[in-house]
This record gives structure tokens, C-alpha cells and sequence, in this order.
């Protein structure tokens, strides 16, 4: 008789676990709400992409055009497969002391992985993922970036 | 030269206004049997009728196909929240025509040490097995090809033919792992055939014959999932679960899947004959939805509550009875896909089991309760 019981409980638990299944993919099917297909490129002048969204590695720069990095080199040393190449320099600042300053951020598109090593080690936060995603160029050359625009200078008070 | 005359003076003309057709499509029917009367003998009449409903099928036969694969691959779509085919024509209505074009227009390689007639032969028997089902179908009032009194049995027999055609095309192919896809797949449609044909014993039951016609019309003051009650729902969920295992579909696809064996069975197919083993799945699985919603929910005949609901009843006769048809097999066909694109796959000792241990107990006990209903009179 027990196992008879058993059996019974078996049979409804799993119809009631695959109807619990079923509840889900019908709600999906009923609502069209909550298809996540982009229909590109048709929808290229409003599509948003979310906010944690990868697209290409970018040095932000406020309106003085200046910068956080101190070209310590600590993303270069992160990067998985050296895609970026930290270029210094020495500067003499106002009180005549000799500091390292950024001269050139090198930073190969093509190689890079989109890890997010570089933006999560930073320790100044110089660098941030942008939401372009149309990286396609016809010269191979135009894919080795410099993030520090030119003229760009450290943002006082980083370090 | 006077009797030509007189023969066409008395040509028969349809003895109804052409828009009440829809709703019963004898007259249609005893109208093109005496115009073709009229003019031939009654062995070329015969032939005619048989070449013109062979054509109408293969006609059915081909648009449904086309518009079940469209289906197929919306309905999983949104159910896995993406579009599906939506650049081929408008919503990717043509999608489908432009597959079949690409695989008529692939290499038919031949096999190797292989069997080639058998090879050959193979899909023919699937496609031609469905066909032959399709015949005792009712699709309307008026509209039934040919009304056997053993009609569920033939139907039921005639499916499973396709079998054959399985187990041939699994061992010509000269392939190790197409013949135990074709194996499993043989295995797991001779055990689910008893589930499918002791569920439909049980509306047997309660219909008392097996006349697909004298079904639908029992049905005429009430559908027999609602008159049957515990005893016709149960043999519906058994008649869904059995016949998604019947035709290789959903959750019990192993002989078939792509990432088990390869493709199982139909590897080494290509072009028109791949096109004829997907063709007969997808028909099969129409079939066998039609044959549900005929012997469960009604076939053909409106949604009616007994004789107590007149004005109910005369409403719902407003909607032709193909609709009706049509409506009730594409919610049939919806249910299955919804199998399909929800459940994991079965392993093939999972699905033994399922049959063997539970299918098969429940729906001898369920036989035997509906037979103590019908005797007692406990159904409606």
C-alpha cells in the first residue's frame, strides 16, 4: 500500500513540476514584451545598449581635457595578451621634483579580449568600456589607439 | 446527337446557395459526382475522383508542411524570447520555401557498401504512410475522404507503418550510429503504440464504434473530454504524451536530436529525401493532433453543452466546421510544441520506463474505469 502511495505522490509531483516548466515558456510565448532580439540594423538610431556593456576601452576626459592616468603601467601588467602598451615619460613638476607622466596609452583593438581586467585594476579609475560596438575598418592601422588625447594632461588630485 | 443534347440540358446544378457549402460540403461533393457522371462511365468517374482527391491531399499535404516548419520555429522562438525567421519576406513568411529550395538544390550523395534500394525506399515509406492516414481523416462536414467502420483502427495501423521506414533507412545507411538511432527510435514507437491505442480504446468506449463519423457526430451534444470526464481527461494526457513519443517529437526526440548520434537515422540523407523524413515528422505529428482533436475534442462539430443550451449551441453553429477543425488541431499542435520547447530530453531508458512502469499501468486501470462509467451511465 506504501508503495502505491509512492507511486501516486511520484506521478503528481512530476505533473506538477512540468507544468510549473510549462508556466514559464507560455509566459514567455504570450508576451512579446520580453523578446530581447535587436532587429539591426534596422534600430541604429535608438538602440541603447545596457549599462555594463563592453564595446571598446576608452580614457574618459573631462571638459579641461585632462585625464586620470599616472602611467603606472598596472593595466599593461594585468592585460592577459599585452594589448596595451604604456608609454612615460618624465616631467618636471612645480616644485622641480621629477615625477613619471603618461606620454602614450597604447591600445590594440584588435587583441584585446574585453576582459575588463585593465578598467577593474586601474587604481585611479583612468579607464572605463564605452558603448560602441561598430569597430569595423578597412585599415588595420586605425585599430592601434592612443586613449590620452593629445594635449591631455593628469587631473589634479589623483595622486 | 440528340441525346448529347439532352445530357447537357440536364447537367445537375448544386441544389444549395453556394455560401451554405461552407458549412456542409455534401452537396459540393454530389454535385462534381454527377456533373462527372454525366459525362463518363462510373470506372473513369471512380478514377477521376480518386486523382482529384489523391491531388488535393498532396496539395494539403505540402502547405501544411510548409506552414508547420514556419510554426515550428516562431513558437520556439518566443518561447525562447527571440524573433525567429523574420528577414524572409514579411514576419519570414517565405523562410520555409527558401529551405526547400536550398536542400532540392543539394548533392544526393549516394552511400558506400550501402543498401541503395532500401536507402532509396526508405523515406517513401514514411511519406506514403502518413498519406494513407490522411485519407480517413474528417476535415468537415461533407468533407471526409473515406469513412472506414474500423476508421481509428486503419488510421492507428497505417501510422504505424512509418516503422518501417525508420528501421530501413537506420540500416541501409552502413552507419553504426544511425542504426542504433534507428533502433531506439523503432523501440521507443512499438512501446508507445500500446499507450496510443488503449487511450483510444477508451473513447471507443465511450463513443461505442470505431467510425470516425459515427464519433464526431456522438459528439454533436457535447465534446467527449467534458462528457467523459476523469476518465477521458486522463486518456487525453496519456493520448498527448503517447503520440509526442509516437512521432520522434519533443522531449522524446533522441533517435532524431542533433547532438545525439549525429542526426540518428536520416546521417547520411541529404537533399529531397532529408526533406521527405522531416516532411512526414511534421505531418505525422498533424496527424496524430488532428486524431486528438477529432476523438477528444470534437473533430469537426461546434462547441455544444447537451440539448438544454439551444441558444448556445446555435450561436457556436455560426463558425463553419472546418474552422472548428482547423482551430482545435492547431491548439492540439500548439500544446505539442510547447512540449517540445520545454522539457529537457529523455534518455532512452527514462522513456522506456515511462512507458513501460507508468503509462502502461495507469492506462489499463483507466480502460477499465471508464468501461464501469459508460456501464454504470455516470457519464453526461
Amino acid at each position: 500500500m506504501r508503495s502505491i502511495i509512492n507511486y501516486l505522490k511520484e506521478i503528481i509531483f512530476g505533473v506538477w513540476s512540468l507544468l510549473k516548466g510549462m508556466k514559464v515558456t507560455g509566459s514567455y510565448f504570450f508576451r512579446p514584451g520580453t523578446i530581447i532580439t535587436q532587429k539591426y540594423p534596422s534600430n541604429r538610431k535608438d538602440l541603447v545598449m545596457f549599462d555594463r556593456f563592453k564595446g571598446e576601452v576608452v580614457m574618459p576626459h573631462n571638459e579641461k581635457n585632462e585625464h586620470k592616468c599616472t602611467g603606472c603601467g598596472i593595466c599593461e601588467l594585468n592585460c592577459p595578451n599585452g594589448t596595451i602598451e604604456i608609454i612615460s615619460k618624465t616631467i618636471i613638476t612645480e616644485d622641480g621634483k621629477k615625477k613619471r607622466a603618461i606620454d602614450k596609452h597604447i591600445y590594440r583593438l584588435s587583441m584585446c579580449t574585453f576582459c575588463a581586467l585593465c578598467v577593474k585594476t586601474c587604481p585611479s579609475n583612468a579607464l572605463a568600456f564605452s558603448q560602441k560596438f561598430e569597430h569595423a575598418v578597412f585599415n588595420r592601422a586605425l585599430l592601434i589607439k592612443q586613449l590620452n588625447k593629445p594635449g591631455s594632461q593628469l587631473m589634479k588630485g589623483v595622486e | 446527337m440528340l441525346s448529347e443534347i439532352v445530357a447537357f440540358n440536364t447537367s445537375p446544378t448544386l441544389s444549395v446557395p453556394w455560401w451554405k457549402v461552407v458549412y456542409d460540403f455534401s452537396p459540393l461533393t454530389i454535385w462534381i459526382d454527377s456533373s462527372l457522371h454525366n459525362v463518363m462511365s462510373p470506372f473513369w468517374t471512380t478514377i477521376t475522383e480518386m486523382l482529384i482527391i489523391g491531388v488535393l491531399i498532396l496539395l494539403f499535404y505540402a502547405l501544411i508542411g510548409l506552414f508547420l516548419v514556419y510554426a515550428e520555429r516562431k513558437v520556439c522562438a518566443f518561447m525562447q524570447n527571440r524573433l525567429g525567421p523574420n528577414r524572409v519576406g514579411p514576419f519570414g513568411i517565405f523562410q520555409t520555401i527558401a529551405d526547400l529550395f536550398k536542400l532540392l538544390f543539394k548533392e544526393l550523395i549516394p552511400i558506400k557498401d550501402a543498401d541503395s534500394f532500401l536507402f532509396n525506399l526508405a523515406p517513401f515509406i514514411v511519406i506514403i504512410a502518413s498519406f494513407m492516414a490522411i485519407a480517413a481523416i474528417p476535415f468537415a462536414r461533407g468533407l471526409h475522404a473515406i469513412d472506414f467502420n474500423i476508421g481509428v483502427l486503419y488510421v492507428m495501423a497505417v501510422s504505424a507503418m512509418g516503422v518501417i521506414g525508420v528501421l530501413l533507412a537506420g540500416w541501409s545507411s552502413n552507419n553504426k550510429y544511425s542504426l542504433i538511432g534507428a533502433m531506439r527510435s523503432g523501440a521507443q514507437i512499438v512501446s508507445y503504440e500500446l499507450s496510443v491505442g488503449l487511450s483510444i480504446i477508451t473513447i471507443v468506449i465511450l463513443a461505442g464504434s470505431m467510425q470516425l463519423s459515427v464519433i464526431v457526430e456522438a459528439q454533436s451534444d457535447g465534446w467527449f473530454l467534458f462528457k467523459g470526464h476523469i476518465s477521458a481527461v486522463i486518456a487525453f494526457i496519456i493520448f498527448l504524451i503517447s503520440s509526442t513519443a509516437e512521432t520522434n517529437r519533443g522531449p522524446f526526440d533522441l533517435a532524431e536530436a542533433e547532438s545525439e548520434l549525429t542526426a540518428g537515422y536520416h546521417t547520411e540523407y541529404s537533399g529531397i529525401k532529408f526533406a521527405f523524413f522531416f516532411l512526414a515528422e511534421y505531418i505525422n505529428m498533424f496527424i496524430v493532433a488532428s486524431i486528438a482533436a477529432t476523438i477528444f475534442l470534437g473533430g469537426w462539430m461546434p462547441l455544444h453543452f447537451g440539448h438544454w443550451a439551444a441558444g448556445f449551441n446555435h450561436i457556436m453553429d455560426f463558425i463553419p466546421p472546418f474552422i472548428w477543425y482547423i482551430g482545435k488541431t492547431f491548439f492540439v499542435i500548439f500544446l505539442m510544441m510547447w512540449f517540445k520547447w520545454t522539457f529537457p530530453r529523455l534518455r532512452i531508458d527514462q522513456l522506456l520506463t515511462l512507458e513501460w512502469k507508468y503509462l502502461l499501468p495507469i492506462n489499463l486501470v483507466n480502460v477499465l474505469i471508464m468501461a464501469f462509467i459508460v456501464l454504470m451511465g455516470w457519464h453526461f
